[in-house]
């Protein structure tokens, strides 16, 4: 069992490799994102710490919907799709072995937009720092989770690029939701982020086991 | 037999709408607001078939899953239960996120406020839109099952950001302690829940239009499509 979806994930993770699509034009879209901002809002200070986690969540939304719009467009060419469509094998370990690749990408993105972000936002963090590492995991499996089942939900559809964000976010926005409030709650100290990061917790666990099991229905849907 | 009882109930319910207007109107003023208050009257009955309305469609999207290998032709009618019950509860949702401000602005001086109610509203209403915009874009038997997938996510999140905004922080709390009706004078109350009523019944009039409109559609389809097979 396991098998098939290591190689899904090698598969993924060599493609990437070869190319660098995804990170890249994440990286340079995130960094857009975060620079248009800064120039926006002019960040300093305590200001600076209370609007930086949403921009650093929105940021990595924006960014993301980049790679996933590409993650099941690559498999349509040459029909690939249709084969693993064919192929007697779970179509959840396929859906596991994308998000965990993808996963793997915003995360890389997140680690190098990091410093650049401390940089420009003049950021002094003065809550417990470390809870970032259970915050941005966790909040990006959420996005990434999401985003790949609605990627191949709408592959099929017309102008799937357009139609990725505009179901993908609505769904996404209560894990945004609780994404920005325990980072604000880590940059500025002013409140325990605890209750927020079980509720991501909790999102995930929930959107994981439904996309686990309706993703069987969405990839042969034909 | 079916078309009399129908438009029995149609008139039934176009009757209530009148009598709970003419309640609504002529209700006493409530002491703090004035006449302000009266707009209750039409923001939690829509809120109450909005929120009734998108049970209904997730209930139809659930159903045109489990129905769909085993019976097409129930599925279907469960498919158009989920997109008249999205459909019309969206329009109802509309209403209340229109009413909410205007009442808002009266009585607390600002049009919004992020807690939980207004927020789940407001995200159901996105999640609705977003619905139909799949319903419009996909096409193809896949548009069914995606969009009824979709409507099952939909549903999952409305319980987890009603959640979110009782947390305390950064959000404001509940604007609303309890139970408004709760508090309410037995001469308000009357009109309220009358005008509940009347518009339960209204919605569901056109709701039972939309679904009965949205059989025929499937059948025109299918019609055509048995057409162009054979030309």
């Amino acid at each position: 069992m396991i098998d098939t979806l290591l190689t899904h994930l090698a598969k993924d993770l060599r493609i990437e490799w070869r190319s660098k699509e995804a990170i890249n034009s994440m990286l340079f879209f995130s960094l857009l994102v975060v620079v248009l901002f800064s120039i926006a809002f002019d960040p300093r200070g305590a200001f600076s710490r209370e609007i930086s986690g949403g921009v650093l969540c929105v940021a990595t939304m924006f960014a993301s919907v980049s790679a996933l719009n590409q993650a099941w467009a690559r498999e349509i060419r040459h029909q690939v799709l249709d084969a693993q469509r064919m192929a007697p094998t779970a179509g959840s370990q396929m859906y596991l072995a994308k998000v965990l690749a993808n996963f793997f990408f915003v995360s890389v993105v997140q680690i190098l937009l990091a410093p650049v972000f401390l940089v420009f936002y003049n950021l002094h963090i003065l809550g417990d720092g470390w809870l970032l590492l259970l915050v941005l995991p966790l909040g990006t499996w959420a996005l990434v989770g999401n985003g790949i089942f609605f990627a191949a939900l709408s592959i099929n559809s017309r102008n799937r690029e357009l139609l990725l964000p505009l179901i993908l976010f609505p769904i996404f926005t209560p894990a945004l939701m609780a994404m920005v409030n325990a980072t604000t709650g880590i940059f500025t100290g002013e409140f325990d982020p605890t209750i927020w990061i079980k509720l991501l917790a909790a999102y995930d666990i929930i959107y994981t086991t439904v996309s686990l099991l309706l993703f069987e229905t969405i990839l042969r849907a034909e | 037999m079916k078309k009399i009882l129908f438009g029995l109930f149609a008139a039934i319910s176009i009757g209530l709408l009148v009598w709970a207007f003419e309640l609504a109107v002529n209700a006493p003023a409530e002491m703090m607001q004035g006449d302000a208050y009266r707009i209750i009257f039409y923001h939690v009955p829509s809120a109450t078939v909005a929120f009734t309305f998108f049970a209904i469609s997730m209930a139809g999207s659930i159903g045109f899953l489990i129905l769909r290998e085993k019976n097409p032709v129930k599925a279907l009618a469960w498919d158009g239960w989920a997109v008249s019950g999205a459909e019309v509860g969206i329009i109802f949702c509309t209403v209340v996120l229109i009413t909410g401000p205007l009442w808002g602005y009266r009585a607390w001086g600002i049009w919004w406020a992020w807690d939980a109610r207004l927020t789940t509203t407001l995200l159901l209403w996105l999640i609705y839109v977003s619905y139909l915009l799949t319903r419009r874009f996909a096409a193809g038997p896949q548009m069914r099952i995606s969009s009824a997938v979709l409507g099952i996510f939909g549903g999952i999140a409305v319980p987890i950001v009603y959640i979110a905004n009782r947390i305390p922080g950064q959000h404001p709390g509940p604007v609303f302690g309890g139970d408004r009706a709760s508090g309410m004078a037995p001469e308000i109350l009357r009109p309220f829940l009358w005008n509940i009523l009347a518009w339960m019944c209204w919605g569901i009039l056109v709701l039972i239009l939309r679904h009965q409109y949205e059989l025929k559609q499937q059948a025109a389809a299918a019609i055509e499509a048995e057409q162009s097979l054979n030309a």
